[in-house]
């Protein structure tokens, strides 16, 4: 296999060798290491960002907590058209004829008109009227579920797009500041949904959904998926996330929050995203994926790529860390 | 009566301890002497990188002891966590500054490919351990990488079984199960460099031409 | 958003970035220095003469 060697003509050394003390090196740089650091600790500590919940996201911008609430119902938001590992309502990302997302398939069940909204509702006791209505919900069809839910959920839409492009909002969603709620004139017949996501909106800000979600299936829990897909497809984190420069055309997947210094072995992973074809893309992630890979792969074999691997013989960086064995070859001492 | 086990050369035992006895006698592996041109301060990156991992895992374990929600609710508990961020990100320093310096002393040449590989691996593993770490923080930052991270994993497949949102299993990975793949990687890298030595520095063209003109038996054996 | 019972670090880091913007190069300025510094100690680390010249000569 000498062709993947390519020309590779070093030579075992036999010249000479000089006392060196590798553990005591060892032990030095430790301690130089552990020092430095102390010292960026004592200098600049680590940042610490409380997380956000539901109940904030609730209270802080209810409007779009009922937003995002009736995309779950209705089966609309993020996470409810994902596809696969959540659920089957999209393929996910694709590259020719390459559909991993597709073929690992949902290894992590999510139905957010169940999970997110239906569940939650059914755990509160005593409300005589919510009960009404979610018997109502739960008896219909599944095409009057949806009817009822798009009926709420589409001036809510309307009005965060109009919003968002800083035009007049259409004036069917009012936002009551004072109490933190949010009524809707629904564009039809939305059924008992807006007495559900009334009910939802105030449990959210009681910390009910947080609870809710994390706990649903059994009481010991470190699987933080639910409540996190549910507040990603909202606007909290998102908009946090702005103000740290974390978004993705900030080049955020670099970045720390506050001012701290980030990931900047990921700078590579983070330039595709900024350029066409893969900053519009609804594939970019699979394709800078692939790319990262070839890559990754390309590193650990540059010794066997040709052109790479000689690029420091024809760029002499060596001559200069090299040096004095050089000098020492070309003006050998003369006494012998 | 003999004090000492018969020997029994077939044994696994013996094969292994004479593999490895083959492989890297003992001064070799722990050898008091470099070679005379090792004269560059480039050269101490490999170790700063073995040192700021020591200190990555010494911080770490602290943090490990006293579970991960620590950190935010002490000042000793933020102390050690600050340790261990800075430990890493003087970590992908150092270790980057060394990749460099190998790249361009094509440090690969006379046998040492695995060297090389062992070490683009190391930091090819870095990055998911440091992936890990973040979305474990507990914090807003660990709410917000894993809810992106996601995509790209999810996008290749690998989300359908490491879920960046799953505390649990990203805790677990991050603290023991690619801290080990590191430490293993290392080990192996290290070993590689002692087995073949620091690579030479490039032949010149000059003393080449010099050493057939004079025919001078100097400069050393043939490979 | 440090809760009160953390010992303040010297210089407080927690506000946000300022970013160098070139083109659609958006980098913080505390990445930048990292970049930078890395590129400055691997050019120091060549240039800079490394110690025991002598025993080395004794050793050729």
């Amino acid at each position: 296999m000498s062709w993947l060697r390519g020309k590779d003509d070093t030579r075992p050394w036999t010249g000479g060798y000089y006392p060196y003390d590798l553990v005591k090196e060892l032990c030095v740089a430790t301690g130089v290491i552990g020092l430095m650091a102390v010292l960026l600790t004592i200098l600049f500590s680590s940042p610490d960002e409380k997380p956000s919940t539901i109940a904030q996201w609730s209270r802080s911008l209810p409007q779009n907590f009922s937003t995002t609430a009736a995309e779950e119902l209705a089966g609309t938001s993020g996470t409810a058209t994902y596809g696969p590992p959540y659920n089957h309502n999209g393929t996910g990302q694709e590259a020719w004829i390459l559909r991993p997302q597709k073929w690992l398939g949902v290894s992590h069940p999510i139905d957010t008109e169940k999970d997110f909204v239906v569940g939650p509702l059914e755990a509160i006791p005593g409300d005589a009227r919510l009960t009404a209505a979610l018997n109502e919900y739960k008896a219909a069809s599944e095409q009057q579920k949806k009817a009822w839910a798009e009926a709420y959920a589409k001036p809510l839409e309307e009005t965060a797009a109009a919003e968002e492009e800083e035009k007049k909002p259409p004036g069917t969603v009012t936002v009551n500041e004072a109490a933190g709620s949010v009524a809707v004139k629904p564009s039809g017949d939305a059924g008992p949904v807006p007495v559900m996501m009334e009910r939802l909106l105030a449990l959210a800000k009681s910390g009910g959904v947080d609870g809710s979600l994390l706990t649903s299936s059994q009481f010991f829990q470190t699987d933080y998926t639910k409540p996190l897909l549910f507040m990603a497809d909202g606007g909290l984190l998102e908009k946090r996330a702005e103000r740290d420069h974390l978004l993705g055309e900030q080049w955020g997947i670099m970045n720390e929050t506050g001012s701290y210094p980030g990931q900047a072995w990921l700078w590579l992973y983070a330039v595709w995203y900024q350029i066409e074809p893969f900053k519009s893309s609804e594939n970019a992630d699979i394709l800078v994926m692939m790319i990262m890979g070839v890559l990754s792969l390309a590193l650990v074999l540059i010794p066997f790529i040709p052109g790479v691997r000689a690029l420091p013989r024809w760029i002499p960086i060596y001559r200069l860390i090299w040096r004095e064995h050089y000098r020492a070859i070309e003006h050998p001492r003369a006494d012998g | 009566m003999s004090a000492e086990p018969p020997p029994s050369p077939g044994s696994w035992t013996a094969r292994i301890r004479e593999a490895g006895v083959r492989a890297l006698p003992p001064d070799k592996l722990l050898p008091d002497g470099q070679p005379t041109y090792v004269a560059s301060w480039i050269y101490v990156f490999g170790v700063l990188s073995l040192a700021s991992l020591v200190v990555i895992v010494l911080s770490g374990s602290i943090l490990a002891l006293k579970g991960p929600a620590w950190w935010h609710y002490t000042s000793v508990g933020h102390f050690f966590n600050s340790i261990h961020l800075w430990a890493v990100e003087l970590f992908f320093f150092v270790m980057v500054v060394h990749l460099w310096g190998k790249y361009w002393m094509a440090a690969w040449r006379g046998g040492r490919a695995r060297v090389w590989m062992t070490g683009a691996v190391v930091f090819l593993v870095a990055v998911p351990t440091a992936l890990t770490g973040y979305v474990s923080q507990q914090n807003f930052d660990a709410q917000w990488i894993s809810t992106q991270a996601k995509d790209g994993l999810n996008s290749v497949g690998v989300g359908a079984f490491f879920n960046v949102t799953n505390f649990g299993q990203m805790y677990s990975w991050h603290i023991l199960l690619l801290p080990i793949a590191v430490v293993a990687l290392v080990t192996a890298h290290v070993l590689l460099v002692r087995k073949h030595g620091v690579v030479p520095p490039f032949d010149l063209e000059e003393r080449r031409a010099a050493l057939a003109a004079t025919d001078s038996p100097g400069g050393g054996a043939g490979r | 958003m440090a809760t009160s019972t953390i010992v303040a670090a010297v210089f407080n880091l927690n506000r946000p970035a300022h970013t160098v913007d070139w083109h659609f190069i958006h980098l913080s300025v505390a990445n930048v220095i990292v970049i930078g510094l890395m590129l400055l100690v691997f050019v120091l680390a060549i240039l800079l003469p490394f110690p025991g010249s002598r025993r080395r000569e004794t050793a050729r």
